[in-house]
């Protein structure tokens, strides 16, 4: 693994939902290493701690990644102020382990919400052997739709008001998707209550099952041990570091707080 | 010539910068970045008697030009450090300074009987960590608990020790004298100052721990304080932090009384500040024509 901190340029952006920003970062030295599921650290100026955003694609062609972000606080709100054209500090590309793409040949990809982006590399790659199940809280926060049909996967959406797509969590989707598609693995990423669930349902149904998590972040190279989270491995239960030992871990070796 | 290198407590170190413990891991991290041989030495992830778990996430907050942690010094244990992570750092051509705690005062002397034995350089000992309900700040906040964890220590080790010292304190001075007055060979100031934060939502502290300790530029004031008086009060070489992230800084608290330096929270907002800052310490003392980077320590000239 190897990190790089630079200013690059940022090349398209645009508003894709009220406070959701989609933007594409030439950086052709991240872009050739980068893989689904690992993320960057955003120098927010003004700030102290850099902003870890997921990468949502990778194009080591053009030597693009693309990352979408909500504007949560000042911090991002001061990254949603880079204008296209302007350069972005980036320390990339962190995450010491991404998704596991080859863990099977048909796919369930659950997001939930700003848990969407990350999935979009695992859908490209898994085209029409994938199912994509993306939740939100209503209509005006629905973000990539279009992209994740573009990849051939079929897609499921829903909102919790019903405002789009089917009424409903996107739990009630996948049980649904396991009964017709016998998939073998789930991708997911998204608030902690839905991952909880997720990795509750494809225990029950014996399914490979792969999260990404979330974690206030220090250094976000595994130094400063800040982004603790709980994990158990041969029965033993100890702290990983999200931003190393992740942000992806396989379903059993993770600890959901109630 | 090296106009950087200082001889600190009896080691020789190529240049006064030192990434502080619990910022820089064992180094590995950082290596990807730059070879850990730019650096003056590398003050390592605080090690105790035992492997430590650390505290409940969250376990950071930002704050106003700084940060608050409460890691709770997470570490695998002194057998582990020996084993695994010395022998790595000791190929990397830096000063290797093991920051050691014990949760009892008989912890820290197993400790340093272990440290004792290995090629350490230096042993920085932690009586400050504001992050640890046992041991740790414990010692540092009274002259007495300070005094006699420098006497345990000292004893137990022939390697140049340096105490680092707690600015949750009255008069930081009196604990620099009475941690001299045992034979400690340095001091390190400051550690994090206590703080915390309220999520006005959820009406919960961000950290998990309630209370964790402040670093980053907004203590740099209070640290550049600190080293004047304690520099002004002790005969024993002064190892300053506390909120430095510019080359700047590092002269400014040399100039307070540090001959060397640490950094932390800088880090995680540039990784690359160490080889900046070196850079500009470089250009600093060609440009005043200094023989040497040690020529300004204690050089500010108070009114």
């Amino acid at each position: 693994m190897k990190y790089t901190q630079g200013k690059y340029a940022v090349i398209s952006k645009t508003a894709i939902a009220k406070e959701i920003y989609d933007m594409t970062i030439l950086c052709p030295d991240v872009a050739a290493i980068a893989q689904a599921g690992q993320f960057i650290n955003i120098k927010a100026e003004g700030f102290m701690l850099r902003r870890p955003i997921s990468i949502a694609g990778i194009d080591k062609n053009k030597g693009t990644l693309r990352i979408i972000f909500e504007v949560r606080g000042n911090g991002t709100k001061e990254l949603s102020q880079i204008p296209e054209g302007g350069l972005i500090d980036i320390v990339a590309p962190l995450g010491g382990r991404g998704f596991d793409l080859d863990a099977g040949k048909k796919a369930v990809i659950v997001g939930g919400g700003i848990g969407n982006p990350p999935m979009l590399p695992i859908a490209e790659h898994f085209g029409k052997n994938g199912t994509v199940i993306s939740g939100f809280r209503n209509a005006s926060a629905v973000i990539l739709q279009q992209d994740f049909a573009s990849t051939g996967a079929e897609t499921i959406l829903c909102t919790d008001d019903g405002s789009a797509g089917r009424k409903g969590f996107v739990t009630d989707a996948l049980k649904e998707v396991i009964e017709a598609k016998k998939p073998d693995v789930i991708y997911a990423c998204g608030p902690n209550v839905m991952l909880r669930r997720i990795v509750e349902i494809a225990k029950e149904n014996g399914i490979k099952c792969q999260v990404s998590l979330e974690e206030r972040m220090g250094c976000g190279i595994g130094a400063c041990l800040v982004c603790a989270c709980r994990t158990i491995r041969d029965g033993e239960e100890f702290y990983s570091h999200v931003c190393k030992d992740g942000p992806v871990f396989n379903a059993e070796e993770v600890i959901f707080d109630e | 010539m090296n106009k950087l290198a200082v001889n600190f407590a009896g080691v020789d170190f190529k240049n006064p910068l030192i990434p502080a413990s619990g910022t820089f891991g064992y180094g590995r991290e950082y290596e990807e970045f730059y070879p850990l041989s730019t650096l003056g030495g590398i003050s390592v992830k605080g090690t105790t008697e035992k492997l430590r778990t650390g505290n409940l996430p969250p376990r950071i907050a930002e704050t106003p030009a700084g940060m608050l942690n409460s890691v709770g010094l997470q570490n695998p244990g002194i057998d582990h450090f020996i084993a695994n992570d010395l022998p790595y750092l000791k190929t990397k051509d830096t000063v290797i300074i093991a920051n050691m705690a014990g949760s009892t005062a008989e912890g820290y002397r197993e400790v340093a009987e272990k440290l004792d034995a290995t090629d350490v350089d230096m042993i920085e000992v932690n009586i400050s960590c504001p992050n640890v309900k046992a041991g740790g700040a414990a010692f540092g906040v009274s002259c007495e608990g300070a005094a006699s964890i420098t006497k345990i220590v000292r004893a137990a080790t022939k390697k140049p020790i340096m105490i680092k010292l707690s600015p949750n304190v009255t008069n930081i001075a009196e604990i620099a004298k009475a941690v001299e007055a045992e034979g400690a060979d340095a001091v390190s100031l400051i550690n994090t100052l206590l703080g915390m934060r309220i999520d006005i939502k959820s009406r919960r502290p961000i950290l998990h721990n309630n209370v964790g300790g402040l670093s980053g530029p907004a203590i740099f004031p209070v640290a550049v304080r600190m080293v004047w008086q304690v520099a002004n009060a002790v005969n024993i070489p002064v190892c300053g932090m506390g909120g430095i992230s510019t080359w700047e800084d590092v002269v400014e608290m040399m100039m307070a009384g540090a001959s060397t330096v640490q950094i932390g929270a800088a880090l995680f907002q540039n990784p690359m500040a160490p080889v900046e800052i070196i850079e500009g310490l470089n250009r600093y003392v060609e440009e005043n024509h200094l023989d040497n980077l040690q020529d300004i320590v204690g050089a500010v000239k108070p009114w």
